[in-house]
């Protein structure tokens, strides 16, 4: 039977950039489908009626929600190119663990200083903080994953294409704050895979800009 | 006598719903363990060591690593001790396991917490946003004995925090979220862990527990609604 892959999406969601890499490093073709967040197809509302949110991955014919759980889902269907997680069981719930620290984290501190109006200061000394914490996890490694790029480098990388925004509506800088995490985010871009998914931050910054201006804050 | 690197412990709290799923899934598995209580108002030394990040309970370690987040470590003793498995094979079903382990700890954890200490139509509220989230799972069980199909998996483990924390403490909260009525399937479903000797085994005693809640609740000064 043919696979049939299909990628519900929004080009500029870190979470959706997570799929898109784990799919390019198996080297898998998709059908992508740009989603209207404001107005959303009939297709995602039935195939995530819980969330209601992108991405979800559609895999002959049957829905996988949330990114994490896609690229697991992703490295145990198609096993054989570039594993995404480690296969020592304790190595895997090291990544698991990171990866979830990442989702309760970041976002959720990341969105104050763009989203809202008065918090951006006390967000943006938090994100600096999960940032360093995430700086010293990665130590001296290439990747996260050690040498291998993986599971925990998939699911912060994404968050790297949305830092011009953080600077500028936080007012710092993360590159002098954490100049190892950008080191380490240049070298994930130079893996095609990153490079195809990522956005330009300048496009990411002109559309959160647009977003204020409409939702008033400009 | 068992090698020091054998070791198994586990860091946790009787009362804890985490700390439990720990407990039920080790002894699914038949794996000894040695359990080391934790004052969480007064965090040991060894548990800030452990788990430097979050400081929370439970935390699992074996061979002298230590793992934490309760569903990370389930995964961990699934992965581990492959006897019994916690989690499908199907790679479709285990991503629907995993989805709804999620579920329940980001959605219906807080919207069930959210109820607690609220009066009025802000309380009222608070109910229909959590019974709006349980109704996915009321749909999850229909024809199932339970969420993990004929055995307790992945998602039962997880949702014991629904059936022995949230239902068990409707009266002390002073209102009943889940009633039978609207999710006869939940109410069967808890039948059916209240007949598993794992269950049994590692849920809280229900007069302790209760104790527990309403002395908690004294303590933060929440009044039941």
């Amino acid at each position: 039977m043919a696979e049939e892959v299909i990628l519900l999406d929004f080009w500029a969601s870190m979470f959706g950039m997570r799929t898109r890499i784990a799919l390019a490093e198996k080297r898998i073709k998709y059908d992508y489908r740009e989603e209207d967040l404001w107005n959303k197809s009939s297709l995602l509302l039935e195939m995530n009626p819980v969330h209601k949110k992108i991405p979800v991955l559609i895999h002959n014919g049957k829905p996988v929600c949330e990114s994490l759980i896609q690229i697991e889902y992703i490295d145990e269907i198609w096993p054989d190119k570039n594993s995404l997680l480690p296969s020592d069981p304790y190595k895997r719930a090291h990544a698991k663990f990171w990866a979830d620290f990442i989702d309760k984290k970041v976002n959720v501190t990341a969105r104050k200083i763009w989203a809202k109006i008065g918090e951006e200061e006390e967000a943006s000394k938090e994100l600096i903080e999960i940032l360093k914490t995430l700086e010293n996890e990665l130590g001296d490694k290439t990747y996260f994953g050690d040498e291998t790029f993986g599971y925990v480098d998939i699911a912060l990388i994404g968050f790297s294409s949305w830092f011009e925004v953080y600077d500028k509506y936080g007012n710092v800088n993360i590159e002098s704050e954490c100049p190892n995490l950008i080191a380490w985010a240049k070298r994930c871009l130079e893996r095609e895979s990153v490079a195809k998914a990522l956005p330009k931050s300048e496009k990411i910054t002109t559309f959160i800009s647009e977003l204020r201006k409409k939702l008033g804050f400009e | 006598m068992a090698e020091r690197s054998e070791e198994v412990k586990l860091l946790g709290m009787w009362a804890s719903p985490f700390s439990r799923r720990i407990e039920i899934a080790l002894t699914i598995k038949g794996v000894s363990y040695e359990f080391s209580e934790q004052d969480i108002t007064n965090k040991s030394a060894l548990l800030l060591q452990l788990n430097p990040v979050h400081k929370m309970i439970p935390v699992l370690v074996h061979h002298v690593k230590p793992i934490s987040e309760s569903l990370v470590i389930l995964e961990y003793i699934d992965d581990t001790w492959q006897n019994n498995p916690i989690l499908p094979q199907d790679p479709y079903e285990k991503a629907m396991a995993r989805f709804w382990a999620k579920f329940i700890d980001e959605q219906i954890c807080v919207a069930a917490m959210n109820v607690v200490g609220k009066t009025g139509e802000e309380k009222d509220a608070a109910v229909e946003a959590t019974r709006d989230l349980l109704k996915f799972l009321e749909k999850e069980l229909v024809g199932k004995d339970f969420f993990g199909g004929k055995n307790l998996g992945f998602v039962d483990i997880a949702a014991t925090l629904i059936a022995f924390w949230l239902m068990r403490t409707e009266e002390i909260v002073g209102v009943k979220v889940v009633p039978v009525e609207i999710f006869p399937e939940i109410h069967r479903w808890v039948k059916n862990l209240l007949a598993n000797d794992v269950i049994k085994k590692c849920i809280p005693p229900e007069d302790e527990h209760l104790r527990y809640i309403k002395d908690r609740m004294v303590k933060l000064n929440i009044k039941p609604a």
